[in-house]
């Protein structure tokens, strides 16, 4: 039986289960400590948990400060508040000084469901890997969020660790060989026609669309890019070269993502046609979680005549 | 303090000022008016006040810590920490040049004695709440001091600070509001006007000193005071006059970011040697 959690439930765990290890770790977060789940930590170690009200400004700051004191400090709220509202704090106050203080941005993207465009952070992970130094997260499932916030703590350094709200399928718990390793990606399927590269909880519908592909006779290779940055240049050139074509999903913005990312990395190494899926330029709105991931096409079907597009793009190319 | 000793920080002071004016002259760039109006307090903090500053170990996990919020004002900053001696004064003449490592606005990865790095306006008063709660949680004695400029504090962002400070009792946090009433586009009043500063900060839950700024016995005495004050932060509003020392430069909006030309930059430096002179005489 299929395990679902979200990663925000698995982050709350591991920052629990960590922070327990560490005494240097301390905690922030702006009046959402309910719903980032970081009020787990705050409950068995209420001395090192800071909860500062809405003022995500100051909380980074403040977190910048502890840091700076040789502490390892976790900032919490919303995506739309942690790397959007506090962009100015994040970038002046931690990364320029490169300080150790991870910003977590829980209810990233359209799952967030009802609570609509305000709240539906499509940006940030642009916002967070265009500033200098900065690590990018985005884990897929449970599994992958508890390895994702062990690297994180051992990495001395600014990190941005982008979570979903949605219950997602925990699929690589139970996955043969898998391997988490901060900065490099991980090839669930082998396949040689088209790669999908896929981050967050679109690597389970990027599994899903292979299956859809593999039925029609197109082999896709399918990678899961949790870490968007520093990208695994190696593994996507790579895949670039051996398979001709990429399709990259993610549930962010077409623009400054992954989808970027990835176009950054292949026009320099190895251009091929590669098509962007995910959030069309367009803001969210309110509604059910798997009605909004229908009506913005965030699909494996959707994802499956991507590939499909890419692979005609190959063969344009070719002649 | 003893008359002696303030007689002798009134030299340092004099000395910041001098160099001062040579960063800011030696690159034609800086902001010189607000780094003026800052430079006693800083003279007095870095040179009687904090304690366990050790040039040799400016990380030193025990030395008290202050935070330029006003990163701008490297060029008052930047001559301390010099004469300090956290490195050479001669670099000083470096100043926001492409190779060297004094940057325009405070840095601390690459400018030995800076405790944060700073800029952009309001993000200061957090960062040293920040450290403060640090000491708290690892039961140190240091003590974190915060300089912000009174145009700096229209942002909302310290008010966040101020509230979170107050909540955690941050009585080891002192911050000081450089009064000089100007900022880049006018005075405070006119801009956007903030008085009664002490009556907003003591309904933040802060105790409120207000002093002259200049005074350098009555900036160490407020400090002490300051020390005084159990389970509560504590916010000294100093009256400055923006480019302090300068005669021509005083309470003058334009003398915020504008560089003085080789004849100002002359009658400047006559003006600053002259007064050195006489208190070293």
């Amino acid at each position: 039986m299929a395990e679902f959690i979200s990663t925000r439930v698995a982050y709350g765990r591991a920052l629990k289960k960590f922070g327990g290890q560490n005494p240097d770790i301390v905690v922030f977060d702006a009046d959402l400590a309910c719903c980032t789940k970081s009020e787990g930590f705050g409950q068995a170690f209420p001395e090192r948990f800071f909860n500062v009200g809405i003022a995500e400004a100051n909380m980074v700051g403040m977190a910048a400060g502890m840091a700076a004191a040789g502490k390892i400090a976790f900032v919490h709220s919303f995506a739309m508040f942690s790397a959007g509202r506090a962009y100015d704090q994040v970038r002046n106050s931690v990364c320029y000084p490169h300080l150790n203080v991870k910003i977590v941005g829980s209810h990233a993207g359209l799952s967030v469901g009802e609570d609509g465009a305000t709240h539906q952070c499509i940006e940030d992970i642009g916002l967070m890997r265009v500033i200098p130094g900065m690590t990018v997260l985005c884990p897929c499932d449970a599994n992958e969020t508890e390895a994702a916030v062990k690297a994180a703590i051992e990495q001395n350094g600014p990190c941005y660790l982008r979570l979903g709200r949605a219950e997602v399928e925990n699929i690589t718990a139970n996955l043969p060989g898998y391997h988490f390793e901060l900065g490099k990606g991980t090839t669930l399927a082998d396949g040689k026609d088209v790669t999908i590269a896929a981050t967050g909880l679109m690597v389970q519908n990027a599994v899903k669309a292979a299956e859809i592909l593999k039925k029609e006779g197109i082999s896709a290779r399918i990678l899961d890019i949790h870490t968007i940055k520093p990208l695994d240049t190696e593994l996507i050139v790579k895949a670039a070269k051996e398979t001709g074509a990429i399709v990259t999903t993610e549930e962010h913005n077409v623009l400054c993502g992954l989808g970027g990312a990835v176009c950054e990395a292949v026009s320099r190494y190895c251009p091929v046609p590669v098509i962007r899926h995910g959030v069309d330029d367009r803001f969210g709105k309110s509604g059910k979680y798997e009605d909004l991931m229908v009506r913005y096409g965030l699909t494996p079907e959707k994802i499956a005549e991507c590939a499909k597009e890419a692979v005609s793009l190959k063969a344009g190319q070719a002649g | 303090m003893e008359q002696k000793r303030v007689k002798e920080l009134a030299v340092t002071a004099a000395k910041v000022r001098l160099e001062c004016l040579e960063a800011i002259n030696a690159c034609h760039s800086g902001h010189i008016g607000g780094a003026l109006s800052a430079a006693d307090i800083l003279t007095v903090l870095y040179f009687e006040k904090m304690k366990n500053l050790d040039p040799e170990n400016p990380k030193n996990p025990d030395r008290d810590r202050l935070v330029l919020s006003k990163g701008h004002c490297t060029g008052a900053l930047y001559p301390v920490l010099a004469l300090k001696g956290y490195f050479p004064v001669k670099d000083l003449k470096t100043f926001r040049h492409i190779d060297s490592y004094l940057s325009g606005h405070a840095e601390m990865k690459h400018v030995p004695g800076v405790d944060m790095s700073t800029g952009s306006l309001g993000q200061g008063l957090s960062a040293a709440a920040g450290m403060a709660l640090a000491a708290k949680l690892d039961k140190k004695p240091y003590r974190v001091f915060a300089v912000m400029g009174d145009g700096e504090i229209e942002e909302g962002q310290i008010w966040e600070a101020a509230m979170a400070a107050a909540k955690y009792k941050l009585d080891n946090l002192v911050g000081f509001v450089d009064v000089n009433g100007l900022q880049i586009d006018g005075t405070t009043e006119e801009i956007m006007p903030s008085e009664p500063l002490d009556e907003k900060w003591e309904a933040f839950g802060w105790n409120v000193l207000k002093i002259d700024g200049h005074d350098l016995r009555a900036i160490s005495d407020a400090v002490d005071a300051a020390g005084e004050c159990s389970g509560k932060p504590t916010m000294i509003l100093a009256k400055t006059v923006k480019g302090k020392g300068i005669s021509f430069m005083e309470n003058k909006v334009m003398w915020h970011g504008n560089t003085p030309d080789e004849e100002e930059y002359q009658k400047a430096k006559a003006e600053l040697t002259a007064r050195l002179l006489e208190l070293e005489g």
